[in-house]
Order: C-alpha cells, then sequence, then structure tokens
C-alpha cells in the first residue's frame, strides 16, 4: 500500500553546482503514522522537510525524484497548484515557537486568517475552530489568549498555540521540524505528549525531524537514519533499537547518553564506521547517473 | 521584565510629549498663521528696522522678537515661515517614505534581479553629495515648492530603501514568514500581514526622523536662495537674510534657527518615542 506521503529517488543539489545535499531519498508515510528523520546536523532531516512544504531556500534546487502527496507529485504541478495542495493538505510545527509567531499580530488572527483566506471557511466557523484547538492543546482561557500578543505568553504556551495552530485545518499530514529543542526539558516532555494525543486522536500522518533518538522512541513507529542526505536505515523503532542493522545506526544509537551510568563518558561515533559510510555514499554517488536534470 | 518596560515607557514618555507639544505648537502656527501672526509678515517698515525682542533694551511694544533691517516682524515671518516647513516635512517627507520603503521591501522580500537593480541604484544614489545634488536638480527642476519637494524625494528615498530592505530580509527568514508559505497565503499577502506590522515601526521613526530632514533640506536650498520665491517667509531665507547683520541683529538669525532646531529634534524625539510605543515588544 502507498502511503499519504511517497518521496522517491528524490536528489537535490547546492544550485549551480554539483554538490549533492540529498542522495536519492526514499520515505513512505502511510496515513496516521509517524515516522521520524534522524541524522546529525546538516544530515539533510530539515531539508526534506522543507521540500515537502515547498519552502526551501533558493539555493537549493531539486534534481530528481519525486515527491508525492496524497498521489499528486508535487514537482509536476504549478507552483500556485503546489500552494494550493501543500496549504489544503498539510501544516507544519515550526522549531522555534519564539520566532514561529508574528509578534506583531494578535494570536487569534495568526491561527484563523488561514482558515478563512484559504480555506474558504466563515470568521465565525474559523473562530470556534481555533477555539477548539486550542482547548484540545489545554490552553486555559482561550478566548483570552486569542487577544494577546505573542510575548505575553511563555515559550511552552506559544509552542502549544503552533501546535494548535498545525491542527486547526484537520491537514492529513504535519511536519514537525525538531519541535522541542528550544524548549526546556520538562516542557519538552509534555508538548511531545500533546502532539502523540493530538496525532492518534486526529489520525493524522506526521513526519518527525529530530536529532534525539529519545524522542524518537517515544514519538514514532518508523523512523529513516540520514547521513550526508542519504537514507541509511530505514527500519521500525523497535527493530532499530533492538537491533540496529546498519553500522552508523548502531554507532548513532550508542553515541545516546545514558543517565543511568554517569560514569560512562560520551561515545562519539568511531572513525571506521564514518569511513564505511563515506566509502558506501562514494560507491552510490559513482553508480548514480543523473537522469531528471533537464525536467523543467 | 515588568519594571525594565516601565522605566523605559516612562522615558520614552517625557521626550515622547515634550516634543509632541513643540510639534503640535508647529502645526497650530502654520495652520493659523493669518490669525495669530501680531503683524503682516511681509510689510516693510524702515522706521521700525532692526529693533531687538522685547525684553532688550530699546524695544518697541508690539514686535515681541525683533525686526529684521527691513522693519519686518520676526516672530511673524517664523510663524508664517512654519507653514512651508509644515508643507516639505509632510509631503517631502510622506513621498519620501512611499517610495524608498517600497522599494526597500520589494527588494528585501522579492530579492533576485529586483534586488540587485535596487540595491545598485541606491549605491549609485548615495556616491552624490546630497546637498550639491539638490542645488543641481533645483537648477533643472526650476525653483519653487514642488520642485523642492520633489528634489527631497528623489535625494533621499535611498535612506529608506537601504534600512526597510535590511529590515525586510531580517524578517524574511523568521519562521512565521515560511509558516505563511506553506499555509498557500500569496507572496503579497505574505508581505503585507506578515512583514509589513513588523517593519513599520522602524518606517515611522524613519518618516518622522526624514520630516526634520526635509525642512532642513528646505532650509538649506532657501539659504542658498534656490527655494520659494522671496515674497514668501521661509526660516532657511530668514537665517540667509540674518546672516549678513548677525553683528547689528543676531535675533533675525538666532530665532528662525532655535525654530528649525527645535522641529527637527522634535520630529526625532517624536519618531523614537512613537516607534517604542507601536512595537508590542518593547511596550
Amino acid at each position: 500500500m502507498s502511503g499519504f506521503l511517497e518521496i522517491r529517488g528524490l536528489s537535490a543539489r547546492l544550485a549551480g553546482t554539483g554538490q549533492r545535499l540529498l542522495r536519492s531519498v526514499d520515505i513512505s508515510l502511510p496515513a496516521g503514522c509517524v515516522r521520524g528523520l534522524v541524522g546529525e546536523s546538516g544530515a539533510g532531516k530539515s531539508m526534506i522537510g522543507k521540500a515537502v512544504l515547498g519552502v526551501l531556500p533558493k539555493a537549493v534546487e531539486i534534481i530528481e525524484g519525486e515527491i508525492l502527496l496524497d498521489g499528486q507529485d508535487l514537482q509536476k504541478v504549478s507552483p500556485a497548484e503546489r500552494r494550493r495542495l501543500i496549504g489544503a493538505k498539510a501544516a507544519l510545527i515550526p522549531q522555534d515557537p519564539l520566532t514561529a509567531l508574528n509578534p506583531s499580530r494578535r494570536i487569534g488572527p495568526q491561527i484563523t486568517d488561514r482558515l478563512v483566506d484559504i480555506l474558504g471557511w466563515t470568521k465565525a466557523r474559523a473562530t470556534t475552530r481555533a477555539l477548539e484547538v486550542l482547548a484540545e492543546v489545554s490552553i486555559p482561557e482561550p478566548e483570552r489568549i486569542m487577544r494577546l500578543y505573542p510575548h505575553e505568553l511563555s515559550g511552552g504556551m506559544r509552542q502549544r498555540i503552533l501546535i494548535a495552530s498545525a491542527f486547526a485545518a484537520e491537514p492529513k499530514l504535519i511536519v514537525a521540524d525538531e519541535p522541542t529543542t528550544a524548549l526546556d526539558v520538562t516542557v519538552q516532555k509534555q508538548i511531545l505528549k500533546l502532539i502523540s494525543e493530538l496525532q492518534a486522536r486526529h489520525g493524522t500522518a506526521l513526519l518527525f525531524v529530530t536529532h534525539d533518538l529519545g524522542v524518537v522512541s517515544k514519538v514514532c513507529d518508523t523512523l529513516s537514519v540520514l547521513y550526508a542526505g542519504k537514507v541509511v536505515e530505514d527500519t521500525t523503532v523497535e527493530r532499530f533499537f533492538a537491533a540496529p542493522q546498519h553500522g552508523y545506526s548502531s554507532a548513532l544509537l550508542a553515541a545516546t547518553p545514558r543517565h543511568t551510568d554517569p560514569s560512562s563518558s560520551l561515545k562519539p561515533v568511531p572513525h571506521e564506521v564514518l569511513e564505511t559510510v563515506a566509502a558506501e555514499i562514494a560507491a552510490s554517488d559513482a553508480a548514480w547517473r543523473p537522469n531528471g536534470g533537464a525536467r523543467g | 521584565m515588568l519594571d525594565g518596560r516601565g522605566s523605559i515607557r516612562r522615558r520614552s514618555g517625557a521626550r515622547l510629549w515634550l516634543s509632541a507639544v513643540w510639534l503640535t505648537l508647529f502645526v497650530l502656527a502654520a495652520l493659523l498663521a493669518p490669525w495669530i501672526s501680531p503683524h503682516d509678515p511681509l510689510a516693510q517698515d524702515l522706521m521700525l528696522g532692526r529693533l531687538p525682542p522685547a525684553w532688550v533694551a530699546g524695544a518697541e511694544p508690539g514686535y515681541w522678537l525683533g525686526t529684521d533691517s527691513l522693519g519686518r516682524d520676526v516672530l511673524s515671518r517664523i510663524i508664517h515661515g512654519a507653514r512651508i516647513a509644515l508643507v516639505v516635512a509632510l509631503i517631502a517627507g510622506t513621498a519620501t517614505c512611499l517610495l524608498g520603503s517600497a522599494l526597500g521591501m520589494v527588494a528585501g522580500f522579492y530579492r533576485g534581479w529586483a534586488d540587485r537593480l535596487i540595491s545598485r541604484l541606491v549605491d549609485i544614489w548615495m556616491a552624490f553629495p546630497p546637498v550639491l545634488f539638490a542645488i543641481l536638480l533645483i537648477a533643472v527642476l526650476g525653483t519653487g515648492l514642488t520642485s523642492v519637494i520633489l528634489a527631497i524625494v528623489i535625494i533621499d528615498w535611498t535612506r529608506f530603501c537601504r534600512v526597510v530592505r535590511a529590515e525586510t530580509l531580517n524578517q524574511s527568514k523568521m519562521d512565521y514568514v515560511h509558516s505563511a508559505k506553506v499555509a498557500g497565503f500569496t507572496r503579497l499577502r505574505t508581505l503585507a500581514t506578515e512583514i509589513l506590522p513588523n517593519v513599520l515601526p522602524t518606517i515611522i521613526a524613519l518618516l518622522t526622523l526624514e520630516m526634520g530632514i526635509a525642512v532642513i533640506v528646505e532650509a538649506i536650498l532657501s539659504f542658498v536662495n534656490l527655494s520659494i520665491s522671496t515674497d514668501q517667509p521661509t526660516w532657511g531665507g530668514m537665517i540667509a537674510e540674518g546672516r549678513t547683520s548677525i553683528h547689528q541683529a543676531w535675533w533675525v538669525l538666532v530665532f528662525p534657527l532655535v525654530a528649525l532646531f527645535l522641529t527637527v529634534l522634535s520630529f526625532a524625539q517624536f519618531g523614537d518615542g512613537l516607534r517604542e510605543r507601536f512595537d508590542p515588544v518593547l511596550r
């Protein structure tokens, strides 16, 4: 069965150079499931999320592959149509709640504008819906909160609002780009629980970008491990934590700090492992022939 | 947090109100000039030439700030001069602001060739010495109020353009701009609702500053006799005339200068105060 989100053979490069940033990435995400994208900084996990949502920076160009959202190839439709499709079916939970809400606008319109102007809801219906989702993320006095400015709320509150906002239009897919990284640990836990609950209740497919394997074990069903823009392992969470198949995955897992044993020092990913991955990538690069380079 | 914000508000409060008081006086003087000025600003009376201000020995009652060498009342001329200054400040300031901010936002938000074109234009523009540029423009456009306003707009739009472009660039990187894009808002709409409100405090501060600058530029052009015809009193013109008799009658030079100084200062302070009021984070 094909997923709600299907990424097939997606390659991207730095515009005008041969520098590949994504290397034939395949990702399948069925409706209602949660997939984690893990990897080091610069492995391309955020970039995949951005590609799905159509907000790649101008400097990155997709050279081949397809991104199918609900069966429709986003690379083949016009930019306007792509914007409409993404706007109607997907949403984003951004990384930093402090910069993700417009500081000079009240909370209310920041949630409802999109329902009214893009999805064509009436103002009253959008307001009711906003109050509903705000209550769903346990925000006290939603009517009052809707009239406040972002700076009047704490980081945790703002992240809740962003989550509510993402779920407001009942999207089929949500991309969460490290949604807890900017929060402190106690708040992190609540926010994760909240995202999981809402995801399960609404049956939303969730693409969860993170570098925290602990988070993955709590939230995700399946995961893709990325290194240098290549998926080195695509597996389920149970199998990953029980017996990772790829050398890099096991090294990554071993590198996770253990609170139970404070005497153990942090283990970096061993040099040999990195050399193996690099060799694999070089081999696949050599075998790779760009076939869609000229495609519009 | 609270006391920090409180103290900021108190300080900006005094500044805001003091400058607002002077600007109100300035606007009222300009609007009501024919009714409140004690004398006809153009009436000459050589018998009453170079009368000192009211508190200096030898003053004539009714001539509060003295008279110039042709016997024209300095106070009346300052009040009437405020009219030109106000028109120039409002029209030239606003037009400059609109042109510069629009170009700056386009350059900063759309980037690409538009940005390259506008930014190069700004670089070239700013290489001209502004006063010489103004004089040159007036020479081409001819003297008169419209030319002065046009000259100010043509010279000063870069001031807005550069700052607004930088600010727009910053805003464009914010997550809420990304979110708006994901949600499917058009670029124009994103510019209007996500970016403009955040750039607005800067634009307002610049606008008030520009109004002050416009008054100065007009005064400079009047000073070199390239502004409005000499039968209309302007502060710059008065300063130019006062310069020739500075040793005999300092008041002819000093009072218009003080009016100019206070007005320009008030515009700048008013703008800063407003920016702090408008900025939801500083508020």
